[in-house]
């Protein structure tokens, strides 16, 4: 296409946007809304990603060893399990470590009690290593790695959390996509309906285009960029809204929930954006594309 | 230049709009084609333009087999014909100058070309001044004439004009039929359709009467 073409589409289809201008308008706040549900689930899904990250940071299988295995044995139990993939690392707790923290748990303002077990361990042999993994999904796996290990007699884990998490991540990516899904079905359709009005405000423009000659992609030209720019600004509007809006939200959050300060941790607007920022331009240029092409198309073979 | 053979168009199974209808039209030629309310006059220029598909037989145009010819092909089949109808059809909101220069982006001809070629366009159909002009600006004789500014501005082997004094009083249509006969004269085959007998005897051109889809007569001259 010339580049005189390509001037002459863009005018016309941003022409096409201010005589149509109610729908037009009526489209950008549609798709705007859209993008903006789509933002929020999406800040939400990859905060909620970002916890359980760290969260899972925090699950660890913790494995106790045979009462006759040296101490060689152990150090080599340890290797093995962090050459094992999907080990994020191990940490050895000495049977004196284990009784401090029992102690530190259970007795705390007991001091009295506590100081009894000093010199008569009964965690003798509880020394064990802490393995942290990537993943809770990876949990199975390595425990029946670990439990397989010469000199291991027992491998500790916490079922309920890992799955528990595990589950509630799917159940929300499904939920999200389920109801984004939705929303760019309605999306496509209203960016549909204004670009055949505008189809039918220029029934007679496009008559006249075909018999003079017009090629097919000269007359679809304008209604496709008709339909990018709503697409764009449509996404445009939502996402620059919702960069303002996340760091108000999230201090709003913080503030009104004092108590989830130690526990959750946010992520910050800019690592929020690095992916909503393209994926959500793209999907209003992809729609704003995909409602107008095929329209155009439908109204061009009729 | 164009030859039907033998082509039927129907719309409906049994009603025939053309009915094995054979005529030829040499390059050069000024024709008339007259004929009542269907008598098969709008199915014969929407069957020159590929608007339609005929039932049965051929057309050739320019050489092309309008049967062979594919979806692709019809916008640059297109642009060898100009065409003018009875209501104008100027697009309202641009002015003179963008209407005609219209059909050259269409065909996506650059700028420097459609800057010339405009003017000339308007000059020969003596609008030079008016390029600044809006459609609703101008009288019915003068949106005609743009209209034909924009058929010729191609430069179009064929140019079909369908009824183009239909809107016009005696005076301009007149003065239409003066600027298609010089359009003839620069060597592009005309083909009006219309009505209006007392202009079609004070031309003397040929003249192809139609009556209910079949041809009916076709003659040369039929005198001052």
């Amino acid at each position: 296409m010339r580049f005189g073409t390509v001037k002459y589409s863009v005018k016309q289809g941003v022409k096409n946007i201010s005589r149509n201008r109610m729908f037009s308008i009526a489209s950008i706040a549609t798709m705007a809304a859209c993008i903006f549900l789509f933002g929020i689930f999406f800040a939400i899904i990859t905060n909620f990603n970002y916890i359980v990250e760290k969260a899972e940071e925090g699950v660890a299988i913790v494995v106790y060893f045979d009462a006759e295995a040296t101490d060689e044995r152990v150090e080599e139990i340890g290797e093995e399990i962090e050459k094992y993939e999907g080990v994020a690392e191990v940490k050895y707790v000495s049977a004196e470590e284990a009784l401090d923290s029992f102690l530190s748990d259970y007795l705390e303002g007991n001091e009295e009690l506590a100081e009894g077990f000093k010199d008569d361990n009964p965690l003798v042999d509880s020394d064990n290593y802490e393995v942290y993994l990537e993943s809770v999904e990876q949990q199975e796996e390595v425990v029946e790695f670990v439990e397989g290990l010469e000199g291991v007699r027992k491998v500790s884990k916490s079922d309920v959390v890992a799955k528990t998490l595990e589950n509630f991540n799917v159940l929300l990516a499904y939920i999200s996509g389920a109801i984004i899904l939705i929303l760019l079905v309605v999306a496509i359709f209203l960016i549909s309906n204004t670009v055949s009005m505008g189809i039918t405000i220029r029934r007679e423009e496009i008559a006249i285009m075909k018999y003079i000659g017009a090629k097919d992609s000269f007359v679809r030209a304008p209604f496709i960029i008709e339909g990018i720019l709503i697409g764009v600004a449509g996404a445009a509007i939502p996402l620059v809204i919702l960069y303002f809006a996340y760091g108000k939200a999230i201090n709003a959050i913080m503030s009104k929930f004092s108590v989830l300060n130690s526990i959750l941790d946010f992520l910050p607007v800019g690592e929020v954006y690095k992916t909503l920022l393209p994926v959500g331009l793209a999907l209003g240029v992809g729609i704003g594309f995909i409602g107008s092409f095929f329209t155009i198309r439908k109204h061009l073979k009729a | 230049m164009i030859e039907l053979r033998e082509v039927t168009k129907e719309y409906s199974k049994g009603i025939a709009a053309l009915n094995d209808v054979s005529l030829k039209i040499e390059q050069g030629e000024f024709v008339f084609v007259v004929g009542d309310s269907g008598a098969g006059k709008s199915t014969f220029i929407r069957l020159l333009m590929k608007e339609l598909e005929p039932t049965s037989g051929k057309i050739q145009v320019m050489g092309q087999d309008l049967g062979k010819l594919s979806h692709k092909q019809v916008p640059f089949y297109r642009r060898k014909i100009g065409v003018v109808f009875q209501d104008f059809r100027l697009l309202k909101d641009r002015n003179v100058y963008e209407n005609i220069a219209f059909a050259l982006r269409v065909t996506e001809t650059p700028s420097r070309v459609i800057k010339k070629k405009v003017p000339a366009a308007l000059s020969l159909v003596g609008l030079a001044q008016k390029y600044k002009s809006f459609p609703k600006e101008l009288s019915g004789g003068e949106q005609q004439r743009v209209a034909i500014a924009r058929a010729i501005v191609n430069e179009p082997s064929i140019l079909i004009a369908d009824e183009p004094t239909g809107n016009l009083d005696p005076a301009n249509s007149w003065e239409i039929m003066k600027l298609l006969e010089e359009a003839n004269q620069r060597g592009t085959t005309v083909i009006v359709v219309t009505h209006n007998h007392e202009i079609v005897k004070m031309m003397n051109k040929r003249v192809i009467t139609m009556k209910q889809g079949n041809v009916v007569s076709d003659e040369k001259k039929v005198g001052v």
